[in-house]
């Protein structure tokens, strides 16, 4: 098996290399718009679970907990199969929903993240600009969310990494990711091990190198202090 | 000029003020002295609704601040407060914290309140870090920072909430210097403070507070010459030495 390893992996490079390129672009720009209407949703569902009527508390509280209480895959399942059938007008491909799926995901966990980077703001600060004569929006989007975004900032890029790795549970959906790839040549191959180690490397050198980078990012914030 | 009838507080089962009544005319400077836990703070924080009364009123130019309805953000301006910790905006400039509040609800004008910044922190000696990061200051000019940006307000009343309890020895000093002479320009001031020597100093009237009450009032000749509450001289005994 090892012995024609070697040439295995020249044959699938030379023939697909395309695909794998292809792939990862589906998977940037899955993770990329998974993020961006995460954060959008995620921080509405900060300010929801922030709010002072008890209902909007418990309803944003209600949705962190399913979301983060359930599989992933069930979610993509749930959105590929009841999407389409709810909004047939719409005609959504199944790249659509499962984006949809995802951002519905995400926006649980991204809630999580602004929630905490928010609570992290000292109350005092709050409390100073209240004492001014701000209002509480006004203290929330001049005093506490500027100094929040140091928090959340470093944490939400985390999230695109774990992002970038869950996309490959969408492949379930043949919507043209990674991992996508690696089943439509292991299908013409007939080759298990070989593109799996390409993709590996990929989602590898992907994960690693942004992970690094937001570490620099966090020593840059934290110097800013 | 404020008012408080019957105010009480009441942190889940913790009964931390038991019905204050006091009147604070324009002009006046009070001291509020006492042990810790004696709901000092409280009472202060309870004036401009930092903290919402269990019931009571407080009256501030004749209006109920704890009726409904009250836009108390409007009240607030006309209340500059001072915390122990400071609560400097760290992300804003030396200046950018003291023109915020004034430009953002249409006070002044933005360059206006830039020449007024400038003139504040000259009068309490920050000028020169006008545009330094508050990170860069000690805490005394921090507290002196947050003293004028209050003052940015135009407050008609400012309210110290034990303005030098977190200073370091040495910078105790510059702090109350300021206050002082906010006090000698007839600025309405009430202060929570442990500092005897400076609120028998600068007080009209010194308020001594013990579990929830106001146990004694009085002029600090009063109040540190002749206190005749039991537990006023208790106190003072054990805080003069």
């Amino acid at each position: 098996m090892f012995t024609n390893m070697v040439p295995n992996l020249g044959k699938v490079m030379s023939r697909y290399g395309f695909l794998f390129v292809q792939g990862l672009g589906y998977t940037l720009l899955l993770s990329l718009l998974t993020v961006l209407g995460g954060t959008v949703f995620g921080s509405l569902l900060a300010l929801m679970r922030r709010s002072r009527h008890a209902l909007v508390r418990a309803l944003a509280t209600a949705y962190v907990e399913v979301v983060r209480g359930t599989p992933l895959l069930l979610q993509l399942y749930f959105f590929y199969f009841m999407l389409p059938e709810l909004l047939p007008m719409l005609n959504l491909s199944k790249f659509v929903s499962i984006t949809i799926a995802l951002i519905f995901n995400s926006s649980a966990y991204v809630c999580e993240i602004v929630r905490a980077g928010i609570e992290a703001v000292d109350f005092g600060q709050t409390e100073a600009a209240r004492t001014l004569g701000l209002s509480a929006g006004q203290a929330m989007t001049r005093i506490v969310l500027p100094q929040a975004v140091r928090n959340i900032l470093p944490a939400l890029c985390n999230e695109f990494v774990a992002v970038i790795k869950e996309t490959s549970l969408a492949s379930t959906f043949f919507v043209g990711d990674l991992m996508t790839q690696y089943n439509v040549i292991r299908g013409n191959l007939f080759l298990v091990i070989e593109p799996l180690l390409v993709v590996g490397v990929i989602y590898f050198a992907l994960t690693f190198s942004l992970s690094k980078l937001i570490a620099m990012l966090e020593r840059r914030l934290k110097a800013g202090d | 000029m404020i008012e408080v009838v019957n105010l009480t507080k009441q942190f889940g089962d913790l009964q931390v003020l038991r019905g204050i009544n006091e009147k604070v005319e324009k002009g006046e400077v009070i001291s509020v002295i006492g042990p810790s836990g004696s709901g000092k703070s409280t009472f202060l924080r309870c004036l401009n609704l930092l903290e919402m009364p269990t019931s009571g009123q407080v009256i501030f130019h004749g209006v109920d601040l704890t009726g409904k309805g009250v836009d108390i953000d409007r009240h607030r301006q006309r209340m500059g407060m001072v915390f122990q910790h400071f609560n400097i905006f760290p992300h804003l400039t030396v200046k950018e914290n003291v023109a915020l509040a004034p430009v953002m609800l249409r006070k002044r004008g933005k360059q206006e309140m830039d020449q007024y910044a400038l003139e504040l922190l000259n009068r309490v000696g920050l000028y020169d870090k006008r545009d330094e990061h508050p990170r860069r200051l000690s805490g005394g000019q921090k507290q002196r920072l947050a003293i004028v940006r209050a003052l940015a307000m135009d407050p008609e009343v400012m309210l110290f909430d034990e303005p030098t309890s977190a200073l370091d020895p040495e910078m105790v000093g510059e702090v109350l210097a300021v206050i002082q002479g906010l006090v000698e320009n007839g600025m309405t001031s009430i202060i929570v403070t442990h500092e005897m020597g400076f609120a028998r100093e600068v007080s009209s009237r010194v308020l001594f507070m013990d579990e929830g009450l106001i146990e004694e009032a009085g002029t600090p000749e009063q109040i540190f010459g002749h206190p005749s509450s039991h537990r006023t001289q208790e106190f003072l005994s054990k805080v003069l030495r």
